[in-house]
């Protein structure tokens, strides 16, 4: 590894990405373990984890640049994973809706018809 | 110096999570929940296939961790239809 070639401020960049990307996929995975409902547990990880991978590929296109190689690779996948993962939690919600998984939420009131 | 210990720590929190994600497709209540658990999982998978190109320093890994991120969305794709519908396609 040639990380002490780059300069300090570049070295800094990479790793507060690093770090920033491997707090926020953990963050999203304990929201996914520790909420109570299904449909608060949906939330976690397509948000906080999508994030996570996102640091963690900008943190590796730094370090190709850093390098001497530009090309724009990771951000191929960045835009595929951002672009795919809402798409993902929707049919898992609506499949958790069709098989009437329960929630938590409480009933609204009723309302006067007006 | 900085960068070795951020990859070291990004590595263990990323490998941490793939064993929490586990925990819950094991116990997930309803089969929604692990077919969260599995989507989850592919994408901290890219993350650790990205982070140990960084740490070999090689552009291999580039293209298995895009396989897998084309891959997990298929089939995320997969259950969801196959348990709202019954029916992968129709």
């Amino acid at each position: 590894m040639d990380f002490e070639q780059m300069h300090w401020a570049w070295q800094t960049l990479i790793a507060a990405m690093l770090v920033v990307g491997g707090v926020f996929s953990l963050v999203g995975v304990v929201g996914m373990l520790r909420f109570p409902d299904f449909y608060m547990r949906l939330h976690a990880p397509t948000k906080a984890t999508t994030l996570g991978v996102g640091g963690v590929l900008v943190a590796s296109l730094a370090y190709h640049w850093g390098g001497g190689s530009y090309g724009i690779h990771e951000l191929l996948i960045t835009l595929f994973l951002f672009v795919t993962a809402p798409v993902s939690a929707n049919l898992l919600a609506k499949a958790a809706l069709h098989l009437r998984v329960p929630s938590k939420a409480p009933v609204p009131p009723e309302q006067p018809l007006p | 110096m900085i960068v070795e210990w951020a990859l070291n720590f990004a590595l263990l929190a990323v490998g941490f999570s793939l064993v929490l994600c586990a925990w819950r497709l094991l116990r997930g209540p309803e089969a929604t929940d692990r077919a969260l658990a599995l989507d989850t999982m592919y994408i901290n998978l890219v993350a650790l296939v990205v982070l140990l190109g960084m740490r070999y320093d090689t552009e291999l890994y580039f293209e298995a961790a895009l396989l897998i991120a084309l891959l997990g969305f298929v089939s995320t794709v997969a259950l969801a239809r196959y348990l709202s519908r019954g029916d992968v396609i129709e």
